[in-house]
């Protein structure tokens, strides 16, 4: 049924649809609302018997998962930024068990400085500790990815975060159509685990591996994420298939026929970047944009074959490399070793940041001129940026940076940046 | 006819079995049909505290729920020498996740089993003293707070064992430990540090506290039986010598144990609903030297010179203990 | 497309004020899109949150810079944050206030804006009248109805029966329409009829 829901909303509905059996929550923003509505579900009596934990921490949450997934249930928490750190160590400990634990992260800046605002940071820190990470275009991909996710981690034996921008996701209402019961369980079978806490077949899991074994485990777990690959867009097409939209994917192009210069995002700004699509295309250029749905595992091929007869790729990323620069854009590159295309980095949103029309069509035209740095941060003050450069070299004791440079830049209460 | 009276000494934990007893008084360990969870040919070092306490609580707590438990164990010495891969010495369903997580862990399979209406299936979560009192102890106290239906074991031998003999928040004063070595004008672990779990976990409220000792097998099998046989958060706490992290004989793990016991230090103790309302009391109490003599962790304390003051703190403590618990009875001559 | 931008502080329902519009939109088969604009919980301070409607699916999710209409649901902000910062020089103004723009300070400020787009409701005092309580944001919401014509009364209403239920839901629907009232009575004074915003 279609209704005007806030995101937050539609992902708890589509996770109580799912029929969990254990849910672990420990508040964060901006994903309270999926867990308070969660909890107020559970406690309605309207998810079965399914068990509902308040837990200590980030890391007890995900804990009581393995423990539960181990133990034959379906298993959900959601976290992000500081709490998607904190339980790192057992972010990689859920992988390496092959436990098809499903989590939302509501992608928020990991701090310092602390930041309750979007970008994708926090997802991409653990970008490689052996999950499937969705993200999530709008609030209605957001529902949809969520249902796909336990159905390819329960038949992978993989834990899944589906990723969607906390706050500009979570916390917008829009129009979002939720499937009813019915559909979801023809969609989504009950969980058969591979691998079970069972007294009447005594099995012992998380033994220690030493140098024999460890590499080809891993081996193992890489081969399982490409076949991850095949099995994200099998999923997509069922999907689609059975509710009659799609969701998800690997990856998705926008007007990329003719296009010779692409624009690559995940995540909630591929809608703006559309809006600049459309306007540039107004203007004569020829620009499109692709959308990565599933960003690990990293699905290069589809990725190389969609851009490989553009002249120039520009990846628009909401995170950042200290040191190095862009983290997809890397994988971008990667995808296209050999062809001679040169992708530009763009840092765009970082802490929130707005990324708006304006900006990533001037982008797209300075690309185009030659004109960007590379990596170029969007919207970046330059004047707060080469003051405090200054400041520093002047003194040694020069304060903390996040201090000065909200200061510099001065802002106060509710001043739209 | 002429009589003579003849006294019957019970032989207690010096023996494994005592057809003396009643069939349900004996140990779970002289039973035909003992589950032997821990199974033999697991990597424990020879004399080690943890491997006998460990086999006991778990053999206990496998007949109370009638062979349906799942243990939960932190990393440490039980987990590492139980599964060394490809093997495991576990005859039960058993996981290791993580070290500071074992709490948690547990209070997830007890929320699945409870999901999926098996209340005849019981969890068991196990670690040693630095994945209970140090790293697991957010988790620790988020279980008992929750009141989750899981029985937690601690084996307490003082210190980080397995990664080479490190300080914990249970080493006790003065006790030598790689990072709180005999050297300097405090030599060991510092005096007023440290944490007291048993205590912590009444303070949280829960169902069932009880410290248990390898000391006295028996008694740790019927502290077990207690606490399987109720619901709720349940913490047993257990004394489990160390001989390489001690310094001690292989062969006097359990002598050593019984003079903590029999000296105040380690005091044995029921609790329920946050109140002691048993103890043990001492049979014979002991100076707290008998038990320091027998540990080189503590050997500084006596060479090159005696430290009367450390000697006569230590003391202090147990003879505190003794007060507190009550763990001599004064009627007895 | 309109974009509206609410601005309040924290606790006055600002944000769902936001929301009410979007579903209020929603029932009126629109497209619509609402969000907020602030940081941890805190009563006080100084909050945004904007709202798009569309007769298409909107895409962007840019902040809203070039608001086409203003709710300022405290007066106390006019002369703290940059309040107008942005506005379509044909845009909307809808201030709850018992004062007139004079009296508030800004009536210069507003003159160049086009003849009945700019309105002061007695909102919190029809929010004491309907909840007891100084609840401005759904008689606003009424007077929005009313302003722009943008949205009908009824999906308004029938929004906030949705969000609201029993009495209080009722309550509102009444302070909602209060609120139109309130505006088309005051447009009328002013001679400049109804002027109605497009919605592309």
């Amino acid at each position: 049924m279609r209704a005007q829901l806030e995101g937050s909303q539609a992902v708890a509905e589509a996770i109580v649809l799912c029929r969990p059996e254990v849910i672990a929550a420990y508040p964060i923003s901006p994903q309270t609302h999926i867990v308070e509505r969660l909890s107020r579900m559970v406690k309605q009596g309207d998810v079965g018997r399914c068990q509902y934990l308040n837990v200590e921490s980030e890391f007890g949450a995900l804990s009581v998962l393995i423990g539960a997934s181990a133990a034959g249930a379906r298993t959900y928490t959601a976290t992000t930024s500081q709490g998607l750190l904190f339980m790192a160590e057992a972010v990689y400990n859920a992988a390496g068990l092959g436990l098809p634990i499903v989590m939302t992260i509501a992608n928020r800046a990991v701090g310092a400085p602390i930041n309750i605002w979007n970008d994708h940071s926090d997802s991409m820190a653990l970008r490689d500790a052996g999950w499937i990470q969705l993200y999530a275009e709008t609030n209605q991909e957001a529902a949809d990815l969520h249902i796909q996710a336990f159905r390819l981690a329960e038949e992978l034996s993989c834990p899944v975060m589906v990723c969607m921008d906390g706050y500009i996701l979570t916390h917008a209402y829009e129009p979002v159509d939720l499937p009813d019961q019915a559909s979801v369980d023809a969609f989504l079978p009950a969980f058969s685990p591979v691998q079970l806490l069972d007294p009447s077949e005594p099995i012992s899991i998380g033994a220690m591996v030493g140098p024999e074994a460890f590499t080809e485990v891993k081996y193992l777990a890489h081969q399982q994420h490409l076949r991850a690959l095949t099995l994200v867009q099998d999923i997509s097409d069922s999907f689609e298939r059975q509710f009659h939209r799609q969701s998800g994917g690997l990856c998705t192009g926008y007007r990329m026929t003719d296009a010779d210069t692409i624009v690559i995002a995940l995540g909630s700004v591929i809608g703006t970047i559309q809006e600049a699509v459309d306007g540039l295309r107004n203007e004569g250029i020829a620009v499109g944009c692709l959308k990565i749905s599933c960003y690990r595992p990293f699905p290069s091929q589809q990725i190389r074959a969609a851009l490989e007869s553009s002249s120039r790729v520009i990846v628009v990323e909401k995170d950042l490399a200290v040191g190095m620069g862009g983290i997809v854009s890397a994988d971008v590159r990667m995808a296209l070793n050999g062809l001679h295309i040169p992708v530009h980095t763009v840092i765009a949103g970082l802490g929130g940041r707005s990324i708006s029309t304006e900006s990533l069509k001037q982008m797209v035209r300075d690309v185009r001129a030659e004109r960007l740095s590379e990596p170029h941060f969007l919207d970046l003050n330059l004047r707060v940026v080469d003051e405090e450069l200054a400041r520093r070299r002047e003194q040694r004791r020069a304060g903390p940076l996040a201090e000065q440079v909200i200061r510099a830049v001065n802002a106060i209460g509710t001043k739209v940046v | 006819m002429t009589t003579q009276r003849i006294k019957f000494y019970q032989t207690g934990t010096y023996t494994a079995g005592n057809r003396l007893l009643d069939e349900e008084a004996r140990t779970v360990q002289s039973r035909m049909d003992r589950t032997n969870s821990l199974n033999s040919g697991h990597r424990a070092c020879q004399g080690c505290g943890e491997a006998l306490g460990a086999r006991y609580a778990i053999d206990a707590a496998m007949r109370t729920s009638k062979n349906r438990l799942i243990a939960i164990n932190a990393t440490g010495c039980l987990e590492v020498f139980s599964s060394p891969y490809p093997e495991s010495a576990w005859q039960i369903p058993w996981m290791h996740s993580l070290f500071g997580n074992a709490p948690a862990v547990a209070s997830g399979v007890a929320a699945a089993l409870r999901a999926k209406g098996r209340d005849d299936v019981k969890v068991v979560a196990q670690g040693g003293d630095g994945a209970t009192v140090d790293i697991g102890f957010g988790c620790l106290s988020g279980m008992f707070e929750r009141n989750d239906d899981v029985l937690y074991l601690c084996y307490d031998n003082e210190a980080y064992m397995n990664t080479g003999v490190q300080r914990s928040g249970s080493t006790p004063p003065f006790a030598r430990t790689n990072t709180t070595q005999a050297v300097g004008e405090a030599p060991g672990n510092l005096v007023g540090t440290g944490k007291n779990v048993p205590l912590i976990a009444m303070a949280h409220g829960i169902p069932y506290v009880a410290t248990a000792s390898v000391a006295d097998l028996h008694d740790l099998e019927a502290k077990v039986t207690t606490a399987m046989s109720m619901n709720g958060a349940r913490y047993i706490h257990i004394h489990v010598p160390c001989p390489l992290g001690w310094g001690s004989d292989p062969a006097h793990t359990i002598k050593v144990a019984r003079m903590a016991v029999e000296s105040g230090l380690f005091p044995l103790f029921e609790a329920r609903a946050g109140s002691v309302v048993d103890r043990m009391k001492i049979r014979r109490k002991v100076s707290v030297e008998r038990y320091l003599e027998l540990q080189s962790r503590f050997n500084h304390l006596f060479k090159p010179c005696r430290n009367d003051a450390a000697i006569a703190a230590i003391q202090a403590i147990a003879d505190e203990n003794i007060a507190t618990y009550g763990l001599i009875d004064s009627t007895r001559p | 497309m309109i974009a509206i931008r609410f601005h309040g502080r924290g606790g006055q329902g600002v944000v769902t004020a936001a929301e009410l519009l979007s579903m209020a939109a929603f029932a009126d088969g629109k497209h619509a899109q609402a969000f907020p604009s602030f940081g941890s919980e805190r009563m006080g301070a100084p909050v945004m949150a904007f709202c798009r409607i569309d007769s298409k699916t909107i895409r962007t999710r840019e902040a809203v810079t070039h608001p086409d209409m203003l709710i300022v649901q405290d007066p106390t902000l006019l002369h703290q944050v940059e309040i107008f910062s942005g506005l379509s020089p044909d845009g909307y103004v809808l201030i709850n206030s018992t004062f007139s723009l004079a009296e508030l300070g800004i009536g210069d400020f507003l003159k160049s804006m086009p003849p009945g787009h700019v309105c002061v409701v007695p909102a919190s005092d029809i929010g004491v009248k309907h909840m007891r309580h100084p609840i401005a944001n759904t008689p606003l919401l009424g007077a929005f109805a009313g302003i722009t014509g943008v949205i009908a009364l009824e999906s308004v209403q029938s929004a906030m029966r949705q969000k609201f239920s029993g009495a209080l839901g009722e309550a509102n629907a009444a302070a909602a329409q209060d609120g139109y009232d309130h505006v088309i009575a005051s447009l009328a004074r002013e001679g400049s009829g109804l002027h109605h915003a497009r919605t592309t």
